[in-house]
C-alpha cells in the first residue's frame, strides 16, 4: 500500500494524546479501512476504569472504532476537499456490541467497510479484533462530514 | 401514476423507524416538518431520503434532498421523479 496516502491520513487526524487512538493503517481504499491501536498500560483511563482492575472502557474501543473505521475512512474519501483547520467528521450515531474485554498493553485491529457516503454522511460497519483474532466489538457508526452549510444541529 | 395517499402509505414506515415523536406521526400531515414535528435526529435525513430512493426507485440529488424536510415537500419530490 502507498505510504503516502497513510501518512497524509494520520497527519490530517484531529486528535492529539491523550485521546488518538490510531498508531497505524494497514489497508485503505474506497470501500474500507484496517487500522490498529496499542493499548499502552499508561493510558490514564487505566487507573480508574476499573478500581485496581484496569480494562478499556466500552467507550474507548467505540472511539477507536471511530477513529480508525470513521474518521480515517472519510479523510481519505474526502480527499483532496480536505482543508486544514477543519475538523472532517463528527460523529452521529454508533450501535455497537461488546465482546471480549482489552487489557492494558493489548493492540486492537479496526476493519470497517462502508455502507454509504451520501450527501456527507458516512455510515461504516465495524469491526475490532484482539491479537488472537477474537471479535473484540463490532457495530455500525455514522458520522458527518462538517461543512460551513451543513452543521444543522 | 401515484397518488398523495398511495405515497404517504410507504412514506410511513420509513418516517417511523427515523421519528421520536409517536404522536406527531400519528397526526401526520403535508405540513409535518421532520425535524421540527417528527423529532428525527437532523444526520438521519440522509437515512429517509436513502430509504425513499429505495422504496420508490428513484434517485435524489443534492438540491431534491436540501428541500425534503416535510411530509409535503417529499411527496412533490417522488412525484416530480416518478414522471
Amino acid at each position: 500500500m502507498n505510504n503516502t496516502t497513510t501518512y497524509s491520513i494520520l497527519e490530517r487526524l484531529p486528535y492529539t494524546a491523550p485521546f488518538r487512538f490510531v498508531d497505524d493503517i494497514q489497508e485503505v481504499d474506497e470501500n474500507h479501512i484496517s487500522g490498529s491501536f496499542h493499548l499502552h498500560p499508561d493510558l490514564n483511563f487505566f487507573k480508574g476504569h476499573f478500581t485496581d482492575n484496569p480494562i478499556t472502557p466500552g467507550v474507548i474501543l467505540t472511539e477507536i472504532l471511530a477513529q480508525v473505521g470513521l474518521v480515517c475512512l472519510g479523510i481519505f474519501l474526502i480527499g483532496d476537499e480536505w482543508q486544514k483547520q477543519q475538523l472532517p467528521f463528527v460523529l452521529t450515531s454508533t450501535n455497537i456490541e461488546f465482546y471480549k474485554p482489552v487489557y492494558p498493553d493489548e493492540t486492537v485491529w479496526v476493519e470497517s467497510e462502508k455502507v454509504y457516503f451520501r450527501f456527507g454522511k458516512l455510515k461504516c460497519k465495524v469491526m475490532m479484533k484482539n491479537a488472537l483474532g477474537e471479535t473484540v466489538c463490532d457495530g455500525m457508526i455514522s458520522g458527518i462530514q462538517i461543512k460551513e452549510n451543513n452543521v444543522t444541529t | 401514476m401515484m397518488t398523495q395517499e398511495e405515497i404517504i402509505e410507504k412514506l410511513k414506515p420509513i418516517l417511523a423507524t427515523y421519528s421520536k415523536d409517536k404522536e406527531a406521526l400519528e397526526n401526520l400531515n403535508m405540513d409535518s416538518n421532520f425535524i421540527k414535528d417528527l423529532k428525527v435526529n437532523s444526520a438521519n435525513l440522509v437515512d429517509i431520503v436513502l430509504d425513499v430512493e429505495e422504496a420508490f426507485d428513484i434517485e435524489i440529488d443534492n438540491d431534491s434532498m436540501e428541500q425534503m424536510l416535510t411530509v409535503g415537500a417529499a411527496i412533490k419530490i417522488v412525484q416530480s421523479k416518478l414522471q
